[in-house]
């Protein structure tokens, strides 16, 4: 599966896709449903226990061993400051795995569930409203309805990102690749 | 369609790097008494490359100045002129100055030319001294009482008077379907160009002959009318410019004439007709100028001897300004020199942020293929041993297992080797730098180097590089006695530097030695007494006494010189040393010279730990940095300000900390009477840490945990465990530096 991810990330890359519609892995949390570009998606497992990272903020959960590298893991229900609930054995983590300027960087985000995955071209997308003012709109690419729900789709570039002048960072690279 | 050559460059860059390294070692091996002419090829098939790259990937300065240097070689290959010392002086420099070119290209920015511009002109005065010299050879490096080859550094003026005579007059009359074949002229005149107007005072004329031109009705757009006179003038050999029009020489008619042969009554008349119509082609103002000269050379001359910048020598009066140029020439020479100075420290800062790759010789990796190939085996009898297992067949599995370890291991181990490279990397600079250095102090020194073909990690590897160059320059500026001294003690006038690379245990050890004169145990003792470092009254161990060259601020030299002694130097090798997990030691006998031995870790992937539990977590600490592990007693604890324990340890009062406070993990704290404290050692300061429980030791991979997630204070990295969960490592160092930012935030939170 990550060759194929591969390959058809390559795809994207020189411009061989050949229409603009692409693919999301949605996945659940307080309700609503999120949708990630699926070819940041490594893969997903469950939850399992982590090494704590001294003085991390507390959306970190720690870190795991991945077949040998460290990966680190976010709360999204907490990234997103949504009520805490207690890991089960259906919580899911989604290993999501972006190229920065250090090269590439994998991390795992522990959402409620997966959900589905949907092909979703970018002219059906809708900026979200700029009325709400909060830390999370950084995260929300776009909106876009399937089947009567809404699905929002993130910047998994930005959800990354951890810290200020890294997310500065990556504002410049995203805005190099538009 | 077109190739971005930028993905090329990192390659170029490094093939350069490595091609200058080549020029370097053979231009010290070089042997001027019996010249090799392998050598000199080696030297000249470097140059050759990369000149050639640089003119690829369009580092028009690089190949430009490399172009020169490659002109003396080759003369020098072909026997026209011998090889002396300056020019090899002239050429290590080059290859210094064409290093800071390409790191600046490397990294970006533009290059700094200066020195390169003053080099090259250095080569043309060497060059264009023979041309016009013939026979002479010597006269080139310094500028010759009679002024008429003067050596100028800013000469451009006086050289302009010799183009009258260099450069090459070519009558170029392309047949007319000349562009059908894909042969465009005017790309044959760019590279002309390039070619000329590498040199300083190079330039190029084309003057087009439309006598041929057809009426416009006839004029068939395919075809080439046109034929070209074209004047260059520089020093370029015919066979350059033949070169150029190698592609085309079959169907067009080319000749080429020395512009000293010909009569230029033909640019005097495209002058007049480009002033006429004020339509003076960009290329051909400098010729211009230098054809103005032609005409009024006496009121030009005039001029030149007012402007003293120019530094020139106008042929009617030598005598006069000889001497001026001689002066200018030295100080030009002297500010070469400051240059090459800054520009050589000026490199690694600009080098860091590059993507480093390796180079593996190709048995290493057959060994790993085929280890590679061994694990498949055994992946393939345990599969099917797993189809159709049964109890009775218990045994074979044990068996495959261990077979398994022993691949995981082997595999393991010739991975590892990968990062090994030879020492000769690290050493390779000293013979350079050794030859530098004895040359500036007036000493004799033989340098021997030995165990060159001790692997090493190439991070460890590329951290050593510094402080191995302050040690060699150390022993070369206090080490070796001078000629004199040492005949007088009746030893031979060369002093000897040995480096000595060796494997011992699990450790790579690095000797610098000299037979010089030792350390002087008094003068270390009185300085230190004078610093106040240590009691008047207090007894040294020789091993303490030497332990004070290490101190900050220390130096025993009489004299401050630009070498060494100005008591920065041996607290930085040793802490880069420490940084490394290594040691440093010195050994020395009156007389007799001393040793300095720096131990390192073979590798900085893999550390010696101390599991340790606290809370639910376990931490690793690095088992060099362990002094010892203690359980706390009452009688020992101390409570400063409140919240700080102390503990007495012996004669010293170490602070105790607790992990749970300083990493803001919320487990319970306990008493610390009774617990379990061990003693870490960073930056010569102990520090106690109160853990839960002590578990094994073991040697441990380390991870980053920069790579995905970010730089995590008092944390170096990260490892699996056996159990597949992740360990933190506790940075040691860094807990100190901790404790006290911690206790200053207080004070100033207090005040």
């Amino acid at each position: 599966m990550t060759n194929a991810a591969q390959q058809s990330h390559n795809d994207k890359v020189t411009g061989t896709g050949s229409d603009d519609e692409q693919q999301y892995l949605t996945f659940i949390m307080a309700g609503e449903e999120y949708g990630v570009d699926i070819l940041a998606v490594q893969e997903i497992r469950g939850w399992e226990a982590t090494t704590v990272i001294p003085n991390a903020p507390d959306y970190i959960k720690g870190v795991i061993n991945l077949r040998g590298t460290i990966v680190p893991i976010m709360d999204l229900r907490s990234r997103f400051s949504l009520e805490r609930v207690e890991y089960s054995p259906v919580t899911v983590v989604i290993i999501l795995k972006v190229e920065s300027d250090r090269g590439e960087r994998v991390m795992g985000i522990v959402v409620d569930a997966v959900s589905d995955v949907h092909s979703i071209s970018d002219s059906d997308t809708r900026n979200s409203p700029e009325l709400i003012e909060d830390l999370n709109t950084e995260f929300i690419r776009s909106l876009v309805s399937v089947d009567d729900s809404m699905i929002i789709l993130l910047d998994v570039q930005r959800l990354l990102t951890i810290d200020k002048q890294l997310l500065d960072i990556a504002t410049d690279v995203a805005a190099d690749n538009e | 369609m077109s190739i971005d050559l930028s993905q090329f460059h990192q390659v170029f860059f490094e093939e350069s790097f490595e091609g200058l390294d080549i020029m370097e070692s053979s231009l010290l091996a070089l042997d001027l008494a019996e010249v090799d002419a392998e050598i000199i090829n080696t030297i000249f098939r470097a140059a050759h490359s990369i000149k050639g790259g640089a003119g690829t990937f369009g580092f028009m300065q690089v190949s430009g100045f490399t172009h020169v240097l490659e002109t003396l070689l080759d003369q020098i290959r072909s026997g026209e002129r011998d090889i002396e010392q300056v020019y090899v002086d002239m050429f290590l420099e080059c290859v210094d100055c064409l290093r800071g070119l390409m790191s600046d290209l490397q990294a970006g920015t533009e290059p700094d030319m200066s020195q390169a511009d003053d080099l090259k002109s250095q080569f043309e005065v060497i060059l264009s001294g023979d041309t016009e010299a013939g026979t002479e050879e010597n006269l080139a490096e310094e500028p010759s009482a009679d002024g008429t080859k003067p050596g100028s550094q800013e000469g451009e003026n006086v050289t302009t008077n010799d183009s009258e005579e260099k450069g090459w007059k070519i009558e170029f009359i392309p047949c007319e379907d000349v562009l059908c074949t894909g042969n465009e002229p005017y790309r044959m005149f760019r590279e002309l160009q390039d070619l000329a107007e590498a040199e300083s005072d190079g330039s190029i004329e084309v003057i087009p002959h439309l006598d041929q031109l057809p009426e416009f009705a006839k004029m068939h757009p395919e075809m080439c009318y046109l034929s070209w006179t074209i004047i260059v003038r520089s020093t370029i050999e015919l066979s350059d410019i033949e070169e150029i029009f190698e592609w085309v020489v079959d169907d067009c008619k080319i000749t080429y004439k020395r512009l000293a042969d010909c009569d230029l009554s033909i640019l005097e008349e495209h002058h007049k007709l480009g002033s006429d119509s004020e339509a003076v082609e960009s290329e051909t103002i400098e010729s211009e100028v230098i054809e103005s000269e032609l005409i009024e050379s006496e009121v030009i001359e005039s001029e030149l001897i007012e402007s003293e910048e120019l530094g020139s020598i106008p042929e009617q009066a030598p005598e006069i300004h000889a001497a001026e140029v001689n002066e200018k020439i030295e100080k030009a020479l002297e500010k070469v020199a400051a240059k090459t100075a800054p520009s050589a420290t000026k490199k690694p800062a600009t080098k860091a942020a590059e993507n480093t790759s390796i180079r593996v010789s190709i048995d290493k990796i057959d060994g790993l293929i085929n280890m590679v190939g061994e694990l498949v085996i055994t992946q393939s009898m345990l599969g099917q041993l797993g189809q159709e297992f049964d109890v009775s067949r218990i045994q074979r599995l044990q068996e495959g297992l261990q077979q398994l370890e022993q691949n995981t291991r082997e595999l393991q181990e010739s991975v590892m080797k990968i990062r090994m490279l030879p020492i000769s990397f690290a050493f390779s600079r000293f013979p350079r730098l050794v030859r530098d250095l004895s040359k500036q102090l007036d000493k004799e020194v033989n340098l021997v180097m030995l165990g060159e073909n001790t692997e090493l990690d190439k991070t460890v590897m590329e951290k050593i590089g510094d402080p191995l160059v302050h040690l060699v320059r150390n022993s070369l500026d206090h080490g070796l006695e001078g000629v004199k001294e040492r005949t007088d003690n009746g030893k031979s006038s060369a002093g000897t530097i040995t480096l000595n690379a060796y494997h011992h245990g699990g450790n790579i050890v690095i000797e610098v030695q000299d037979d010089g004169a030792g350390l002087n145990k008094d003068k270390i003792r009185s300085k230190a007494i004078e610093k106040g470092l240590v009691a008047e009254d207090e007894q040294l161990t020789d091993g303490q006494i030497y332990d004070l060259i290490f101190q900050a601020g220390f130096s025993t030299a009489d004299v401050v010189s630009d070498v060494s002694g100005r008591g920065v130097g041996m607290d930085v090798v040793r802490r880069n040393i420490a940084e490394l997990n290594g040691s440093i030691d010195v050994s020395s006998t009156p007389g007799e010279g001393s040793i300095f031995s720096i131990r390192l870790p073979l590798t900085l992937a893999i550390l010696d730990g101390q599991l340790v539990r606290v809370g639910e977590e376990v931490y690793i600490f690095p088992l060099v940095s362990i002094v010892e592990s203690i359980q706390l007693e009452k009688s020992m604890l101390n409570n400063i300000t409140g919240s700080q324990f102390v503990m007495q340890l012996r004669d010293d009062y170490v602070p105790i900390v607790c992990l749970q406070d300083i990493f803001n993990t919320d487990t319970e704290k306990k008493d610390l009477e009774g617990a379990m404290l061990v003693v870490v050692e960073g930056d010569n300061e102990k520090i106690g840490i109160v853990v839960d429980e002590l578990l094994g030791q073991q040697q441990v991979v380390i991870k980053s945990l920069e790579q995905n997630y970010q730089k995590v204070d008092l944390i170096s990295g990260a490892t699996i465990l056996g159990d597949g969960t992740v360990a933190l490592i506790v940075d040691v160092s860094g807990l100190n530096n901790h404790s006290s930012d911690k206790k200053s935030d207080e004070q100033t939170q207090a005040a």
